[in-house]
């Protein structure tokens, strides 16, 4: 018996130091196991938020894979998980077939990213159209160095590619010979180990490893973001099958409260809900 | 019912459900694939063009792709292996033998997402350095990687058919005074041509089947591959890719038709190694 209340007191002990009362509370004392999948620029916050919850309560277990925004709408139309992030908003046939409902949680920025050793410090949006519909081959014609340029773009199935497409290249045609890479942080890999590179990332992704140029003369960054100044722009969003329940509801609440906006801010996205 | 027939009921009936999985399969690819040969569409999935955002669905660019990197891939592989074998088979050098046979089998069982991982910080930065050309994410790079994966497959097979030529052959030919080299090239290789082709067959079969190896490392540009150094995508990328697309759209649709594809190129490739070994015992 002394042994148990022992252990008991180092659980106790060890996780006190991270319980904070709030908003996290209501997953005392239940049990299960959440799973989620989609989107990759989610992936860091739904990481963090599983992290916590599994910290103040080891007894849930919540998992989290990547695929994209398409695999995400699939697997939870289909039940294959709980959660089904996409980076775009589900399609009207696809919010119909599967009766999905949406809870879009931040805001988040797509934008170009450059090798660190690229001299090029500003493009504008028909610069960046041109690169990407081949048109323009060199780094030479952007005031950068006379190599060629390396155009790296994502999967069929990303939202990052759609919105990218959308508002950036304003619906223009991506080449042929654009690279395919099939997530955010194997897009920033790809970058960040070639000088050449062209590519484009949430900008929930960005750190000091690759670069971001001016894009008509705005730094894309969470503030331009807000501020309405850099316009390349999407909701994240979280979807389930039917009205979300217990757990899953539980998750979903606190994704969007104080405690929630504050993580979604620390990884550079805009939280929908402090708004 | 005894024991034997027992056995060989159970075997008769688990051969008999890999037929018939594979006949599932092959059914179930075509029956999704139907809708895709109408006119129209079937046209529009053989262009060289693809570029889903504007409704060009060609699938053509994949297919070169698949066997462009599947042959180079095994052809790189074929030379290396078929010295490597022929150096096994070898009895005067017991202790290169013993290393090599370690490392080849040991080969076997290294995941391909090791390589893959592996090539991208080591083997791609290289090929961008010495060939300044694109981003070293290529059809070249993905042919060289794929070729390790399918080394130990074709040496196993290869070096099991030098094996298998008969000792006294080989003593003859040592006793008319043949060196090691002509009794490998005169008396071992002739005799197991068969063998050869076979290891052969078998590692394109491997090569173009492979997808994790074309996904990370040859670009899954959907281009119509001009040279070595080109980013290409092939038949197994593009169903990776798309497959986690929007089930309603046509892109969506051409995953099944990338299948039947492969599907069949895989069976042609194991129909011709089957008729090759039952040509084989008959002239045995």
């Amino acid at each position: 018996m002394k042994k148990i209340i022992g252990i008991l007191a180092c659980i106790v002990f060890f996780s006190g130091g991270n319980l904070k009362a709030g908003e996290i509370d209501v997953f005392k004392g239940k049990k299960g196991t959440i799973n989620i999948a989609g989107g990759t620029a989610h992936i860091p916050v739904m990481k963090y938020v599983a992290q916590e919850i599994m910290r103040v309560n080891p007894d849930i277990k919540i998992t989290i894979a990547g695929g994209g925004s398409g695999v995400g709408i699939q697997k939870v139309g289909e039940g294959l998980v709980d959660i089904g992030n996409s980076g775009r908003k589900p399609k009207e046939t696809e919010i119909e077939k599967y009766g999905l409902k949406m809870f879009p949680w931040a805001l988040d920025g797509v934008c170009v990213v450059l090798n660190k050793e690229n001299k090029v410090k500003q493009l504008t949006s028909s610069q960046i159209q041109d690169i990407y519909a081949g048109k323009i081959t060199s780094w030479k014609d952007v005031a950068g160095n006379d190599d060629g340029i390396n155009i790296y773009t994502r999967d069929e199935a990303s939202g990052t590619r759609d919105v990218f497409w959308k508002k950036q290249l304003n619906q223009g045609t991506i080449a042929q010979k654009a690279n395919v890479v099939s997530s955010n942080g194997a897009m920033k890999v790809a970058v960040q180990n070639d000088p050449n590179a062209i590519g484009y990332i949430s900008i929930g992704h960005i750190d000091d490893q690759v670069k971001v140029p001016e894009i008509d003369g705005v730094q894309p960054s969470q503030e331009t973001a807000v501020s309405g100044e850099y316009k390349v722009v999407r909701k994240l969003y979280s979807n389930t099958k039917g009205e979300p329940s217990g757990m899953v509801k539980d998750f979903l609440n606190y994704l969007m409260s104080e405690e929630g906006s504050k993580i979604i801010e620390k990884y550079k996205f805009i939280p929908l809900k402090s708004k | 019912m005894n024991k034997k027939t027992l056995t060989e009921n159970i075997f008769k009936l688990s051969g008999l459900f890999t037929v018939f999985l594979s006949l599932f399969i092959l059914l179930f690819l075509f029956y999704f694939s139907l809708p895709l040969f109408k006119p129209d569409n079937f046209f529009s999935l053989l262009s060289f063009k693809w570029q889903p955002e504007e409704n060009f669905y060609g699938i053509l660019p994949m297919m070169l792709a698949s066997i462009y990197i599947s042959i180079l891939a095994t052809l790189i592989s074929f030379g290396l292996s078929f010295g490597i074998a022929g150096l096994l088979i070898r009895n005067d050098l017991p202790k290169i033998k013993k290393i090599l046979e370690i490392i080849i089998k040991f080969m076997t069982s290294i995941p391909t997402v090791i390589y893959g991982f592996i090539a991208i910080f080591l083997l791609v930065p290289l090929i961008r350095k010495i060939f300044v050309q694109g981003s070293g994410f290529c059809l070249f790079t993905a042919a060289i990687v794929l070729s390790v994966l399918i080394l130990p497959t074709m040496v196993l097979l290869m070096g099991d058919t030098f094996r298998q030529v008969p000792k006294k052959y080989r003593e003859a030919a040592v006793s008319l005074g043949f060196n090691k080299f002509q009794e490998f090239l005169y008396v071992v290789v002739p005799l197991s041509s068969y063998g050869i082709f076979n290891a052969f067959i078998l590692g394109l079969g491997r090569a173009s089947g492979d997808t994790l190896i074309a996904l990370m490392l040859a670009g899954n540009a959907p281009q119509n591959p001009a040279h070595f150094f080109d980013a290409v995508r092939t038949l197994t990328a593009h169903i990776a890719l798309v497959l986690a697309s929007d089930t309603q759209s046509v892109a969506f649709k051409s995953i099944f038709a990338s299948g039947l594809i492969l599907f069949l190129f895989m069976f042609v490739i194991s129909a011709m190694s089957y008729f090759l070994i039952e040509k084989r015992k008959i002239r045995q």
